[in-house]
């Protein structure tokens, strides 16, 4: 009786023992050497793992950091103090890091753009993008149905008059909406970027107009008048270069058909 | 190779681990609501079931049954392949960094999963060989991706349908569940192997 609990215990703790040491020789004998600056940046993440910086977790947000291929400043959870303990890691000065907001490449707004057909279904902009691309009549537009409103956790998108407005003062630049919208028009702009060309229609100038009157028609008036080299016309449709765009607003004023917008931070 | 055969596919149709056999429930409703996450899944089950069945056969062999030692064996086969998991996660981040990205969170996500643990414990019931085991193991793994992949490709279109509200989510993928086993039995008696 005594000899079987002490051979069953005896067998299990050898087998534990020498797996034990197997794993505690791997595991040096394997160790990967990591960045130490991965783990410092890690622990001075938060660590809540909710993904609004992009990253699916807190781990690749500081491998991302520590590689320089992120700016320091998407982590809305920690706000400014893991800003300026991540600053601090990465020596580089919190000033010089750009906050990124999303913005919506479209003012087709429904006095703008006409619907061709009536929608009945799924009150989705993924359902309706798969029925002929949507009911309105730009093919580029937004479609005003909020999957990005669902996606933003910090309630920085409303839905008016059929589109998509982003409120830039809630706006963390998680990205969310960015992945969550079926056309792709919303894009992330630095904050001091506030002209923005607001139409992804790459379309023929006329095609474009009929369907909706604020659409950018390509003329390449922008191009032409900005001292800057700032916005260029590529493939069919205008684009500011937030590098070196001065916000000067020549542009807003010379474009035909109003797709230039000068952005507020209260709309 | 008529026997490799029909033990594979008899593990994968007529006795399907997580359809027939009720195991390894967990992950299959837990991880089956996107494609990406169940087909990351379902490669790190085939991969363990497959190293797992092979290293439980030699423990039984022989560290277990010569000191007739056998009625530990489900302790010590936890053990085991905890330890195998690890082990392996260790080598994987080391040598084969694209296979450990993909795979990632879910490897010692299994290292508790009751299949991994049944396939191992049905080698030993069923007294099989060394390469037996190991091609049950694998065709074991194989059954749990297939049904994997058949249920999440079956939710991701219960995402977009119109299902009842009190239907929504959980209850609907459990009814799927449920009729996915029942058509698996269809499969009951096609062959033994």
């Amino acid at each position: 009786m005594f000899q079987s609990i002490l051979s069953a215990v005896a067998a299990i703790s050898v087998i534990g023992l020498v797996f034990g040491i197997v794993l505690s020789i791997a595991s040096k004998v394997f160790a990967v050497k990591t960045d130490p600056k991965i783990t410092e940046v890690r622990s001075a993440l938060p660590g809540a793992n909710c993904g609004a910086c992009g990253f699916p977790g807190c781990d690749q947000y500081a491998e991302s950091i520590a590689k320089k291929e992120s700016i320091i400043t998407l982590c809305p959870v920690g706000g400014q103090q893991v800003i300026d303990d991540l600053a601090v890691i990465m020596c580089v000065d919190v000033e010089q890091t750009e906050r990124h907001v999303a913005r919506v490449l479209c003012r087709g707004t429904n006095d703008k753009t006409k619907k061709e057909y009536d929608y009945i279904g799924i009150p989705t902009c993924q359902a309706i993008n798969s029925m002929y691309k949507g009911d309105s009549s730009c093919n580029f537009g937004c479609l005003g149905l909020g999957d990005c409103v669902v996606a933003c956790e910090y309630n920085a998108i409303k839905i008016e008059d059929g589109i998509a407005w982003i409120i830039e003062e809630n706006c963390v630049g998680c990205m969310k909406c960015v992945e969550a919208c079926p056309k792709n028009i919303i894009v992330m702009v630095p904050d001091k970027g506030r002209v923005t060309v607001s139409c992804m229609n790459t379309e023929l100038g006329k095609k474009v107009i009929t369907a909706c009157k604020v659409g950018c028609i390509a003329c390449k008036k922008c191009e032409k008048i900005c001292r800057y080299d700032a916005i260029h016309v590529i493939n069919g449709k205008a684009i500011v270069d937030y590098e070196k765009c001065t916000n000067c607003g020549e542009c807003i004023d010379v474009c035909p058909t109003k797709s230039i917008n000068r952005y507020l931070l209260n709309i | 190779m008529m026997r490799i055969l029909f033990v594979i596919l008899g593990t994968i149709l007529v006795e399907n681990f997580v359809l027939t056999k009720f195991l390894g429930i967990c992950p299959y409703l837990g991880v089956s609501k996107k494609m990406d996450s169940a087909l990351g899944m379902s490669g790190a089950v085939v991969f363990v079931m497959t190293i797992a069945s092979a290293v439980t056969w030699v423990v039984n062999e022989y560290v277990l049954s010569p000191y007739g030692l056998g009625y530990l064996q489900t302790i010590a086969f936890i053990l085991v392949i905890a330890s195998v998991v690890q082990f392996v996660e260790l080598l994987l981040k080391r040598f084969i960094k694209p296979l450990y990205n993909s795979l990632g969170i879910y490897l010692p996500l299994i290292t508790t999963n009751c299949a991994v643990l049944g396939v191992a414990l049905l080698n030993i019931q069923n007294s099989s060989s060394f390469g037996m085991s190991v091609l049950y193991g694998f065709s074991a793994g194989l059954s749990f991706t297939f049904a994997l992949i058949l249920f999440s490709g079956i939710r991701e279109k219960l995402e977009t349908s119109n299902v009842s509200k009190s239907f929504k989510g959980l209850p609907i993928a459990l009814v799927t569940a449920a009729f996915m086993a029942l058509s698996f039995m269809g499969f009951q008696g096609m062959f033994t192997f």
